[in-house]
């Protein structure tokens, strides 16, 4: 089960004199598809036996944030943890999560988000199948585990596919698969005591040259706020109706309506 | 020289490959080199002519019972074994679900780059090509460059404009691929129940959010769309949680871009302003003037819905019958 730690989207800065984005203050949490997809593995748990482990790749500190995932109900959780990470692209994350499951030895399933919050590229589930040879299930509304098979159901732009793949297997799951539940305070208590395991990349054979930005496939050359240009004029009569009036005459002398 | 060259455009839905057949055509006319759609399928002879007449140089066509209908190991191993061979500098693919995760797996085997769901594709004279993607929930644009080729690029529905029809010659080649078998197994396929109407297309929009409290709400806003000729829509609480719609507009859902965007009772969380973005005139009718929409709006009228939302309707009744 993979989790990443992302930046809470809802709580970033912009530099006014750039207008670049500022993401180092913004606080940290596990992405939110990610939590959908922690909710599904301790479902299947719950129903059929098992083992959650979570597994996340980070430039940063995450432990505070993973032992959410413990709380939540997962049994262990692994951090490869580098500051190269950092600036690593989809085909290098997929990369190092698939030498840390294939690390972990024997698996049913690799659950993971459709995308993340921040970067929302959605690459990194496809591209960890792919480099792991097994069937992959993407973009999950909702799922099955049965007789060593999983089946998924997906629901694409025109249609809605019912899927079945034996296991091993990965599945990228929706936000609209589930609610993540929330845990307790006795389940916090709980995952102080679990165990976090700390990998480094030369662990899982990455050698430094490996992440160097020369070796990436893309290279983020700027991210910044959009520019909004908006009038904000605020319409106000004396009456609804007077109120009503002055923003019809507007609407008419900006020509988008009545054409 | 790179032995890298060309442009090719791919997706499994057609309407969204004649639309990268427009951005296609202006990369390629740039870099002075060829624009090239991959056809596959099965009897799909007609889907290679209307290639070229919307501006490819070249089809080259997989032509195999196999490739029916979408299947992603297989399509997978046809675009991977003519991207080996024939080696392209640029590949856009079509966004679809199934086109993403085709993309990303795909530049995995080739050991490249994949920008998806790029709104912008421009070549620049420093940096080669560079794409434009929403990144951080709708907050932040970047901009991003490819150090490796082909450079994969996967683009949404609607993003580039469909070019115009034209009758042009072009070399469509029937090439042979090894298919590989699939990994998955389609149990069921139900065509979705898609509304008549798409919202993407509509002129004038009028979205309803939490502000609606009880369903019956909802015919205020009908009654004002009727007036304008207009569509209903609705942020993601509406259909997610109250289920009283299906679809939602918004950075998980339809991204629209009507000339009028009249966002009712909506307060405008990053992931619903991503969405409606480029809407030409957004008009926010809130109770509270602090909401986020306000931000993005050009017209605020600070009220309730179910006092402003009737007035509204009357007004325009009056002009638009005049």
């Amino acid at each position: 089960m993979c989790l990443k730690q992302a930046v809470d989207v809802t709580q970033l800065k912009v530099d006014p004199q750039t207008s670049r984005l500022i993401t180092a203050e913004a606080p940290r949490k596990i992405s939110d598809f990610d939590k959908n997809a922690l909710e599904e593995a301790l479902k299947i748990r719950e129903s059929l036996g098992g083992e959650v482990v979570t597994v996340t790749a980070t430039a940063e500190e995450a432990k505070t944030t993973i032992r959410e995932a413990l709380a939540m109900g997962a049994d262990k959780a692994y951090i490869i943890k580098d500051p190269a990470i950092a600036k690593i692209d989809t085909l290098t994350t997929a990369r190092i999560l698939a030498e840390a499951v294939k690390k972990l030895g024997e698996f049913d399933l690799v659950l993971c988000g459709e995308a993340s919050i921040d970067s929302f590229s959605g690459q990194v589930a496809s591209r960890l199948a792919e480099i792991l040879n097994i069937p992959q299930l993407t973009s999950a509304e909702k799922m099955t585990v049965e007789n060593g098979e999983v089946k998924v159901e997906r629901a694409l732009e025109d249609r809605y596919e019912t899927v079945k793949a034996k296991m091993p297997a990965l599945v990228s799951v929706t936000r609209g698969i589930n609610q993540p539940r929330i845990p307790s305070l006795m389940a916090i208590m709980k995952a102080s005591k679990k165990e976090i395991v700390e990998w480094n990349l030369q662990e899982l054979g990455f050698t430094p040259e490996k992440l160097d930005a020369s070796n990436m496939t893309v290279e983020v050359l700027d991210v910044s706020a959009p520019k909004v240009e908006r009038k904000k004029i605020f319409v106000k009569g004396e009456t609804a109706a007077e109120t009503a009036e002055k923003l019809v005459e507007a609407l008419l002398q900006e020509g988008v309506v009545g054409r | 020289m790179s032995e890298y060259e060309g442009v090719w455009v791919f997706s499994e839905n057609q309407p969204l490959m004649l639309e990268l057949l427009g951005k296609g055509r202006e990369i390629a006319d740039k870099l002075q080199t060829e624009l090239t759609a991959i056809v596959l399928g099965s009897g799909v002879k007609e889907k290679a002519e209307e290639a070229v007449n919307y501006g490819a140089d070249k089809v080259y066509v997989v032509d195999d019972p196999k490739l029916e209908t979408f299947q992603a190991e297989r399509y997978l191993s046809a675009l991977a074994s003519l991207t080996s061979q024939y080696k392209p500098e640029t590949f856009l693919i079509g966004s679809t679900k199934d086109g993403k995760a085709l993309a990303a797996r795909l530049a995995t085997r080739l050991n490249t780059g994949c920008v998806t769901d790029c709104l912008q594709i421009e070549v620049t004279s420093e940096k080669g090509l560079t794409a434009r993607k929403i990144v951080y929930g709708g907050n932040a644009i970047a901009t991003i460059t490819w150090r490796t080729k082909p450079q994969i690029a996967t683009v949404p529905p609607r993003t580039f404009e469909k070019p115009e029809f034209k009758e042009r010659k072009g070399q469509i080649i029937q090439v042979e691929a090894e298919l590989e078998e699939p990994q998955t197994e389609k149990v069921e396929v139900k065509p979705l129940e898609v509304s008549q109407v798409k919202i993407e297309e509509a002129d004038v929009i009028v979205s309803c959010g939490r502000g609606f409290e009880k369903k019956e709400d909802l015919a205020l806003a009908e009654e004002l769309a009727k007036v304008l000729n207009a569509q209903v829509g609705c942020s993601r609480p509406l259909a997610e949680d109250r289920k009283w719609f299906s679809e939602w507009i918004g950075l998980s859902g339809h991204k629209v871009k009507p000339s009028l965007y009249i966002a009712c009772g909506i307060s405008g969380v990053i992931q619903h302003v991503a969405g409606i973005r480029d809407s030409k005139i957004i008009v926010a009718i809130n109770t509270d003037e602090n909401a986020p929409i306000v931000e993005m709006a050009d017209y605020i009228i600070v009220g309730d819905i179910h006092e402003m939302i009737p007035a509204i309707t009357e007004a325009f009744k009056k002009h638009l019958s005049a």
